[in-house]
């Protein structure tokens, strides 16, 4: 039987991307929420815990609703970037980023605040500046949150089904991702695609799982 | 030369309290700050590394202005080039001895140093080592050596011996001395041990409350002025037995234990545990306790 490898490869595609993107993003963010002391702080933290917690649903009918043109957020993106956010892959991006956002922040963030305050001093008393105790002194000692953070965000995306019903629908090759294609196929009674996308998304997410408990157990051991 | 003039709020387990010093080192000087912990000491280190910000006052070193308050004015740490060994040492964990060390180099800064300190230190076969599977004293000595890589102008020791065994204790305030000797460099040295103030510094300030509660030399501070003694040792009651008439005191010396016998006299004020000098005053030697507040 010829399976549509489509599905699949925009998947990845947009977990890779969103992973990409999110590591821009996340980690400076997660560095400044584990030392800021800024009174929203709260507030902050439970903005990113949201979608945790949150019905994907919820959260689609919101970037919905935002998405559309006829919205100021829409139409903004649309005029002034040249990009249509609603039922179209880069609409996708954005939502996983968001949604995926507390799955790279918060390993991270806790990566962050588990190390000792006296690295950071002690970088600064060597006369060293901001950027290079982050790029050589913390980061390179919070390598397993970083490894758990990248992964966690990039499997949740595969996984991702809720948000991008909402707001992503159903075109092929541009928005029909793996997961909505198997509810799809479901739909249609053609239970052999549904079984083949939905084995491909189990191994590669056992997979993936897998090699980070495998890794981290062995950086562990390392640092013991 | 070092000019300090701060003061600072700080907030400890007895209440609120003010810490208000003003102190004068001169160049190459050892100075050892001396008090029970929470009375401001490493405050005081933090603020002239520039971790931590006075409320008011100034701080000049060598004529240049770190801190002051009336221009709101804060020289950023890592432009001060304070050499400040850590109490936990902070060794950076994902590189080696060396590693550490050649992160420490100021921009532009031989790398014939970092080869000069691990000779000098004696560091060689632990060079490729990460800080984790050292021990507590070659951490302090890679963390010494650190602090020296960069070049500083002064060094800043917080409780630098406080997690080691007693020969190792011993064998890294040789280490200090002779290094601070080497290169000249003014120090001081966060401390609650009377000996190790004792046997480094030149000059000591006692600090309670936030203020300094005496200085002087080691043997002015600790001595309270009543000796006329030649020898003088810094020690610890170990215990104190009856003899008939006289008591036999056993102490710890340096790493050594001395037994000798003191009359009811000098007991009475000493207990077990008690910080004391052991003055050879001619042939009878004498207990005096140590006064610290």
């Amino acid at each position: 039987m010829d399976y549509d490898l489509q599905p699949l490869l925009l998947t990845f595609k947009l977990a890779a991307i969103t992973t990409l993107i999110l590591c821009l993003i996340g980690i400076p963010f997660a560095y400044w929420m584990a030392y800021t002391k800024v009174r929203i702080k709260p507030v902050l933290e439970t903005l990113v815990s949201m979608p945790l917690v949150l019905p994907p649903s919820v959260l689609g009918f919101y970037l919905l609703l935002a998405f559309s043109p006829q919205s100021a957020f829409g139409h903004f993106v649309e005029t002034w970037i040249g990009l249509k956010l609603a039922f179209s892959f880069s609409g996708l991006v954005v939502a996983s980023v968001i949604f995926s956002f507390p799955f790279l922040v918060h390993p991270v963030q806790s990566g962050f605040q588990g190390l000792p305050r006296s690295l950071t001093e002690a970088a600064c008393t060597l006369g060293k500046s901001r950027w290079q105790t982050f790029v050589h002194v913390l980061l390179p000692n919070i390598k397993p949150s970083l490894l758990a953070g990248v992964v966690l965000s990039f499997a949740h995306t595969i996984g991702e089904f809720g948000v991008v019903m909402m707001i992503g629908g159903n075109l092929p090759g541009e928005t029909k991702v793996a997961a909505i294609a198997i509810y799809d196929e479901v739909e249609s009674l053609n239970y052999d695609a549904a079984n083949f996308y939905a084995l491909v998304l189990f191994s590669v997410c056992f997979i993936i799982l897998l090699s980070v408990y495998l890794l981290n157990r062995k950086m562990l051991v390392k640092v013991g | 030369m070092i000019e300090m003039d701060i003061t600072k709020k700080l907030f400890s387990a007895q209440g609120e309290f003010t810490l208000s010093l003003q102190l004068n080192i001169e160049q190459g000087e050892f100075i050892s700050l001396f008090g029970e912990s929470g009375a401001g000491k490493t405050t005081l280190l933090r603020c002239l590394a520039g971790l931590e910000k006075p409320d008011a006052g100034s701080i000049k070193v060598n004529g240049e202005t770190w801190f002051d308050s009336k221009n709101k004015f804060m020289l950023p740490p890592r432009h001060r080039h304070a050499g400040y060994m850590f109490q936990d040492y902070a060794l950076f964990p994902n590189m080696s001895v060396r590693g550490n060390l050649e992160f420490a180099l100021r921009p532009g800064a031989k790398r014939q140093r970092v080869e000069e300190l691990i000779e000098l230190m004696g560091l060689g076969e632990l060079q490729q080592r990460k800080p984790d599977t050292l021990s507590g004293g070659q951490k302090q000595r890679v963390a010494l050596a650190r602090a020296l890589a960069a070049e500083p102008c002064m060094l800043l020791l917080d409780e630098p011996f406080s997690a080691l065994d007693h020969a190792t204790r011993v064998r890294l305030q040789d280490e200090v001395l002779r290094l601070q000797r080497h290169y000249g460099l003014t120090t001081v040295m966060v401390s609650h041990d009377v000996s190790e103030v004792y046997k480094l510094s030149q000059r000591v300030m006692v600090i309670e409350q936030g203020s300094i509660a005496k200085q002087g030399s080691p043997a002015e501070v600790f001595k309270a002025g009543q000796s006329s003694g030649k020898f003088s040792f810094a020690g610890e009651v170990l215990d104190i037995e009856t003899a008939d008439v006289v008591f036999a005191v056993t102490l710890l010396v340096g790493n050594q234990i001395v037994r000798v016998i003191a009359t009811p006299d000098e007991v009475k004020n000493i207990k077990q545990g008690d910080r004391v000098m052991l003055l050879s005053k001619a042939f009878n030697p004498v207990l005096v306790p140590v006064r610290s507040s």
